[in-house]
């Protein structure tokens, strides 16, 4: 297929529809037999205590944060990462490889300055 | 151009020529073709999940000194057919309380988003999917896929401990994405380009990755680990703490889609192994590049090996706790990432146009080196961390 991205929205299409294909299946041939009790949240074999849907204290959203930041900056990796080895005359390899090294060391000091503040400690 | 050296465009040709001298379109030809070569790659995958089963079971016996199955046929390689049926034959069971649609989406999903993967595989020179030029980001936006299939398992369940699962599952992934995005970044600037067929070709014409970056691939085989979801980084699960975590309301085959999507992506990232740091089709039988059977051979070789490694790992190592998982990547795994990733950058620029045995030694040296001050600098860390406990308590004066 001479577009790839055609030929990849086939794939996502048909890798969806075939794991709903034993699911299916088993609809037609497992028994039905349903009841309050069994339909009832199995949790720990426990009847349920309270309210299912609760708020637990997510300890660690500092890191969730900068993950954020490193995960949205490291996309602009993968561009310099492929520049570096263009064949162009007019610049040096090692030029390109000293730039994307001083954006790199400018993504690490929020990972120290984060560190140092001590909010890489579980609390 | 035979059959054995491009088996795809052989097929190709030949349907091609049958489907449009019936008085078919050529689009349309070329459509049904491709939907029929995807459903044969999906299927094959498939099969190659239920053997997975009775590998894993057989494997996880044999590191418990156990036999394993082995009463259904030879050495119990049919032990995953009587599996599949009593998974179907089981009452599928809703909860009550559950969110019905993202209940029964989630594992879907989960299977879904490792068939995704299996989209950019090179299996032989002129085997794969699709060879995307930018497979590797491919990569990492299919496996949140998984994080989310695993999200919405949790959160449908109506179920404390599955909630706890899912939320665990988020912290495993907001922390290893960042190490393995800068794993994969290694092959992409060694061998200039994100597509998987590059990069084999890359390491056919010149070195395995594995010898320019042995610490890129521990890296990859860590953070992938962690991105399966496998012990010791099983927070998500923790059958001892949380029961089974976001699958424990999943009965029947919904829970049996969630055992096939993990075996499934753990073989994955293995055959990702294979190919982006030991040369996917090239050893271990000569050839791989020219004939197409002898390249799926080695990559499912080279994926069945690793995955062996990822299960050994999990059968011997223990859970970490949440906190020393979260710091073990912030504090270690990141840090030094990030300055292999530098260290590789500076020595690819200066050493690329050089002869390729000094360019080889130069980076195999430069990632000794750094494995070896990280080494000492745990080590420095440690011995403190011991002077500071073992130091006597202040004698209370009296």
């Amino acid at each position: 297929m001479q577009n790839p991205w055609v030929y990849l929205g086939l794939f996502l299409l048909v890798g969806l529809l075939i794991p709903i294909v034993p699911i299916a299946f088993a609809a037609l041939v497992a028994p039905k037999k349903p009841n309050p009790i069994k339909q009832s949240t199995y949790e720990c074999g426990i009847e349920t205590v309270g309210e299912s849907w609760v708020q637990f204290k997510a300890q660690y959203y500092v890191f969730a944060l900068v993950f954020l930041i490193f995960d949205v900056e490291t996309v602009f990796l993968f561009p310099w990462a492929l520049a570096l080895n263009a064949q162009n005359p007019a610049v040096l390899p090692a030029f390109i490889a000293i730039e994307g090294v001083i954006f790199i060391l400018i993504l690490l000091a929020g990972l120290v300055y984060t560190w140092r503040k001590g909010l890489l400690e579980w609390a | 151009m035979n059959f054995w050296t491009d088996p795809i465009k052989v097929i190709y040709d030949w349907l091609m020529i049958t489907l449009t001298g019936w008085g078919m379109a050529g689009w349309l030809a070329d459509i049904i073709i491709n939907l029929l070569g995807i459903i044969v790659l999906i299927t094959a995958a498939m099969v190659l999940d239920i053997l997975l089963v009775w590998v894993e079971r057989k494997v996880v016996a044999r590191f418990q000194d156990r036999l394993g199955p082995n009463r259904v046929g030879p050495f119990g390689l049919f032990q995953p057919v009587p599996d599949i049926i009593k998974l179907i034959i089981k009452e599928d069971i809703t909860p009550a309380g559950a969110d019905k649609v993202v209940f029964n989406l989630a594992p879907i999903l989960s299977l879904a988003s490792v068939i995704f993967l299996w989209a950019v595989i090179p299996l032989a020179a002129n085997v794969y999917g699709v060879d995307l030029n930018v497979a590797l980001l491919y990569l990492v936006a299919a496996g949140a896929i998984g994080t989310l299939a695993i999200i919405m398992a949790g959160w449908a369940s109506n179920n404390k401990y599955a909630l706890l699962g899912a939320y665990r599952m988020v912290a495993v992934m907001i922390s290893y994405e960042i190490p393995m995005i800068v794993a994969l970044l290694i092959p992409t600037l060694l061998a200039g380009t994100m597509s998987m067929k590059g990069i084999t070709l890359a390491q056919q014409e010149g070195l395995w990755f594995v010898v320019l970056s042995p610490l890129g691939m521990l890296l990859f085989l860590v953070a992938a680990i962690a991105e399966l979801g496998r012990s010791p980084f099983d927070l998500s699960e923790g059958e001892s703490e949380i029961v089974s975590g976001f699958h424990i309301e999943y009965s029947g085959m919904k829970f049996g889609l969630f055992y096939a999507g993990e075996l499934l992506h753990a073989f994955t990232f293995g055959a990702f192994i294979g190919i982006l740091f030991f040369g996917g089709w090239n050893w271990p039988l000569p050839w791989g590049d020219k004939y197409a059977l002898i390249g799926i051979f080695n990559v499912l070789v080279k994926g069945m090996f690793f995955y062996w490694v990822i299960m050994w790992v999990k059968y011997t190592v223990p859970r970490l706790r949440i906190d020393h998982m979260l710091a073990f990547n912030w504090k270690f795994l990141t840090p030094v990432a990030f300055a292999l990733l530098i260290v590789t950058a500076i020595v690819h620029a200066i050493f690329k146009d050089m002869a390729l045995g000094v360019y080889g030694l130069a980076l195999f040296l430069a990632n000794v080196l750094l494995g070896w001050i990280v080494l000492e600098i745990l080590r420095g860390n440690a011995r403190q961390q011991r002077a500071a406990e073992e130091a006597p308590a202040p004698v209370a004066q009296h």
